[in-house]
């Protein structure tokens, strides 16, 4: 096996190799050329595509124009999500301070757009520098009459899970703010979708047709007035467990909602989720409509599948994803289009998920947390993989090597979730996997291009 | 997307809305990866590593390398030394490049780490291998901007290893000549050189990304491709009969602090865009010694013909560029001699000096054009929304302003996050001049095509 850096060794492992649990969730090694990012970059994901909030971020420059409109998460209505707002931090705020310029940016704002609320993203230069945006916040609140929750992302905090839970912590100011009148008893709320190429919306549709009524989107097409009436729902579906399982768990002791984690991806995880749903809410005709959806929308997906299985039958796969959820997901639609998984890792798995993926994949699949371009580079090519799944800075590592790639997270245009989203993934990693391009492209070059 | 801008331009005292620039630290990481074997390195927390590293691939679609300090709360208290002495020695016996290229961040200079007392401490401590280096620009997001960052970056290049050389080449050899690029796209600083060779003259550049951000498949990853200026070279500044810096903004402080150390006189030029700034480059290199071969006449020749060719399809056209100043700068004075009038120019760098340089670019035609320095690109909406053009050039980020406004766009400058071949292809010398003209043809003509009724949809334009 490959050697890999010595501080790192605790996380990585093969699957049925029988040794300790995975090391995961700390710090990326100082010096390492890592795929990870940071507290902010973690909360402004989720929050984001809150359509019809202000999302103002309180520090230098780059910090908004970074994650300014990079992530495809759709709006069926108002777009001022896709806008950028920055205080534009200069030198002399950072001396001076910048609650000043914090307060009236938001006033100009919120006076221009009339938002539903407004989150204030503190980066790590306002978190040293020391601006009290909690008061500032309020101020402007008690102001404008909306919500404006201040979001403790600070960059330097940790990486991007500390992040998912500075955002769940800012949600949870919002919710249970409105009222619950009129809500089913039959409903559900949405949690870690950000409706990435509309997928939220073929749920949602999936649900209307069941019978079941969604409150809240957190936070793929988010309304705040939903958001704020969420503590009304029956039950949480929690999808991106990594981002939002904490605001689950914080939901269900404070108002009681119990939660399911689902994964949309594939058709077994997709039929399973529908199926718990249903389960959940004891209601035999909607366990009846619920088994119809699932075989009519299966017997249209699956002659793509069956199509794309022909050549891809044996082809092997590495992921490396974001969360590690999405990852065991993937290892299964994989499996379904007939392909191995020899390597699966992600930035911000934990302990459990690791032993998930440990006892699903086949023995000696290689399982990484945190990894690295040289260490992926090196994988993919001892492991001689056809396809490599991930996300934007994996995707050329992937082409030089001559691996096939499909991207799982920004760059993604076409919706993956749900049974048309399995047709939608079989079929554009066939279209990379079998492109006429690899004939001319050099594959593997050399066995051990990278030493680490 | 774009519903929200109002028409009427007020001041903001405040506040940015889609910004038309971004920080210190990326231009520094790009800079520095034309460094041959270099690792860029981020003082910082782990997302801005990851952010630059992002974006730069969104724009090349190439791997882009850079270790992170991967600071946490404690170095946001007690100071990121530890994080620079660990991360330093991961980067030395993991990656082994030859020379390591630290940039500061908001965080890391607020705190006040002092890099090269830091680097100091490694190079006692033994981290830093023989033979190896590590520079550094201070880079604090909250000055400047991603040019400035690129900017500090190459002087860093220039204040570490250019030093004073006696032996200046013999008349029998080929006259030498440092260049400093500025921010174009790894082909650009490929057509750079070229041009320069083609003169039969020798080229240090610095930073060289060609090679580097535009590498060939090959069926492995490497960590560090061919491209870059060595060190060697870099170490030889003192050589050189001048140091020619393209572009004010982004070129000119390297080209001043290789004459202060090393004694080669700089010439500060405007990136050869378009035909005018490209005559003058040849000029200049012609006066250090080179020697304009036929085959770059005719390549002048040649753009000639396609302007006489396509000048009344330029001729009063309104245009609004937008983007880093250098590149503005040139791109106006392309649109000037295309017989085009730019209507609004725009940048998100703060100086009067922008201001100048493209009153005097335009002459006569200036005062009819607004020139916004430290602007961003609400104001370029609200802009043209007051005064409509015929046509936008800038970055992938005036895509929403062309879409809300409906007017032909043509993508030129950084970043370009949504199409592929710009780093491919070139907007330098008369061969660029001709690829960009014919690229701004295009949107022109395809609009015009697009609107025309049945009866003047025509075969021939």
């Amino acid at each position: 096996m490959t050697t890999v850096l010595s501080s790192r060794l605790g996380q990585v492992a093969r699957a049925g190799d029988g040794s300790a649990d995975i090391v995961c969730d700390k710090q990326s090694v100082a010096g390492s050329v890592s795929q990870r990012a940071c507290t902010f970059c973690g909360s402004r994901v989720v929050l984001y595509p809150i359509a019809d909030a202000l999302h103002l971020v309180h520090g230098p420059i780059g910090c908004a124009v970074y994650t300014w409109d990079i992530r495809g998460a759709l709006s069926s209505g108002p777009e001022l999500h896709r806008l950028s707002f920055s205080t534009d931090l200069r030198e002399r705020h950072v001396v001076f301070g910048g609650e000043g310029r914090l307060e009236d940016s938001l006033m100009e704002l919120i006076e221009r757009h009339h938002p539903s609320a407004a989150f204030v993203y503190v980066t790590c230069i306002v978190g040293v520098i020391g601006d009290d945006v909690e008061a500032v916040s309020r101020k402007v609140s008690e102001r404008t009459g909306i919500p404006v929750i201040p979001v403790q992302s600070e960059g330097f905090q940790g990486s991007k899970r500390q992040g998912y839970d500075a955002a769940c912590e800012a949600l949870l100011r919002l919710i249970g703010t409105g009222s619950t009148e009129g809500i089913g008893k039959h409903s559900v709320n949405l949690l870690g979708d950000f409706n990435l190429a509309g997928e939220i919306w073929i749920i949602q549709e999936y649900l209307k047709r069941m019978g079941v009524e969604v409150v809240a989107n957190l936070t793929g097409d988010g309304r705040v007035a939903d958001i704020s009436r969420a503590h009304g729902a029956a039950l949480n579906l929690v999808q991106c467990s990594g981002s939002t399982t904490q605001l689950a768990k914080d939901m269900q002791k404070k108002y009681g909602i119990p939660f399911q984690k689902v994964s949309y991806f594939g058709l077994d995880d997709m039929a399973g989720a529908l199926y718990g749903i249903a389960e959940h809410f004891k209601d035999p005709e909607m366990l009846a409509r619920t088994r119809d959806l699932v075989a009519e929308e299966i017997s249209q997906v699956l002659p793509v599948v069956e199509a794309c299985r022909k050549d891809l039958e044996g082809k092997r796969a590495a992921i490396y994803v974001g969360g590690a959820f999405k990852a065991i997901s993937l290892v299964k639609a994989l499996r379904l289009l007939g392909m191995k998984t020899a390597l699966v890792g992600s930035q911000t798995g934990n302990a459990e998920d690791y032993r998930y993926l440990r006892d699903l994949c086949d023995p000696g699949t290689i399982i990484v947390d945190d990894s690295n371009p040289s260490e992926l580079s090196t994988f993919l090519a001892e492991e001689k993989c056809d396809l490599f799944v991930g996300g934007v800075k994996e995707r050329p590592l992937a082409y030089k090597l001559g691996v096939a790639f499909c991207d799982h997270n920004h760059e993604r245009k076409l919706p993956l979730e749900g049974f048309l989203g399995m047709a939608n993934f079989a079929r554009e990693v066939h279209a990379s996997v079998c492109s006429p391009v690899w004939q001319f492209a050099p594959r593997f070059q050399s066995a051990n291009p990278v030493e680490v | 997307m774009l519903d929200h801008t109002p028409t009427q331009v007020v001041e903001r005292s405040a506040l940015r809305i889609n910004p038309a620039n971004t920080c210190q630290p990326i231009g520094a990481m790009y800079a520095a990866l034309g460094i041959h074997r270099c690792l860029p390195y981020s003082h910082g927390s782990q997302g801005c590593c990851s952010y630059h590293r992002s974006h730069l691939t969104r724009h090349f679609k190439d791997p882009v390398m850079a270790a992170t300090s991967s600071f946490t709360e404690g170095a946001s208290v007690f100071g990121g030394q530890p994080n620079l002495l660990q991360g330093l020695s991961t980067v030395f016996t993991t990656y082994k490049p030859d020379v390591v290229a630290v940039n500061t961040t908001c965080l890391s200079e607020t705190i006040g780490d002092d890099i090269p007392q830091i680097v100091g401490q490694a190079q006692t401590d033994g981290i830093i291998p023989d033979g190896k280096y590590v520079i550094h620009a201070n880079t604090p997001s909250y000055a400047g901007t991603h040019v400035t960052g690129f900017s500090n970056m190459c002087v860093a290049m220039a204040k570490y290893f250019a030093k004073p050389i006696e032996t200046k080449p013999k008349a029998t050899d080929k006259p030498w000549v440092n260049i400093v690029p500025g921010w174009v796209e790894p082909s650009d600083m490929r057509e750079i050189r070229r041009i320069t060779e083609a003169l039969g003259m020798k080229a240090t550049l610095f930073p060289d990304t060609a090679g580097v951000l535009d590498s060939p498949q090959t069926g492995h990853f490497e960590m560090y491709p061919s491209g870059g200026v060595t060190i060697e070279e870099l170490q030889n500044l003192g050589r050189a009969q001048a140091t020619l810096a393209l572009g004010q903004w982004a070129s000119r402080e390297a080209a001043i602090e290789v004459e202060n150390r090393a004694y080669v006189p700089r010439e500060v030029l405007d990136l050869p865009i378009g035909i005018g700034a490209t005559d003058r480059f040849l000029e200049c290199l012609r006066f250090r010694g080179g020697v304009i071969p036929k085959s770059i006449e005719e390549e002048r020749g040649r753009l000639v013909d396609f302007i006489v060719d396509t000048q009344q399809h330029f001729y009063n056209k309104k245009v609004a560029i937008a983007g880093d100043p250098d590149q503005v700068i040139a791109l106006t004075e392309f649109c000037r001699d295309l017989g085009m009038i730019p209507v609004h120019v725009l940048t998100g760098n703060q100086g009067k000096a922008f201001t100048r340089k493209v009153t005097q670019v335009l002459g006569d035609k200036a005062a009819g054009t607004h020139i916004e320095q430290k602007g961003d690109m609400f104001l370029l909406h609200q802009l043209i929304k007051n005064e409509p053009v015929d046509l936008l050039l800038g970055n992938t980020y005036g895509k929403y302003i062309a879409r809300a406004e409906d007017l032909p766009f043509v993508r030129v400058g950084w970043p370009i996050l949504d199409r592929v071949g710009h780093s491919y292809l070139t907007t330098v010398g008369y061969t660029g001049a001709i690829q960009l003209g014919s690229k701004m043809l295009d949107a022109l003509l395809d609009r015009r095509d697009r609107d025309a009724a049945d009866p003047k949809f025509e075969l021939v334009l």
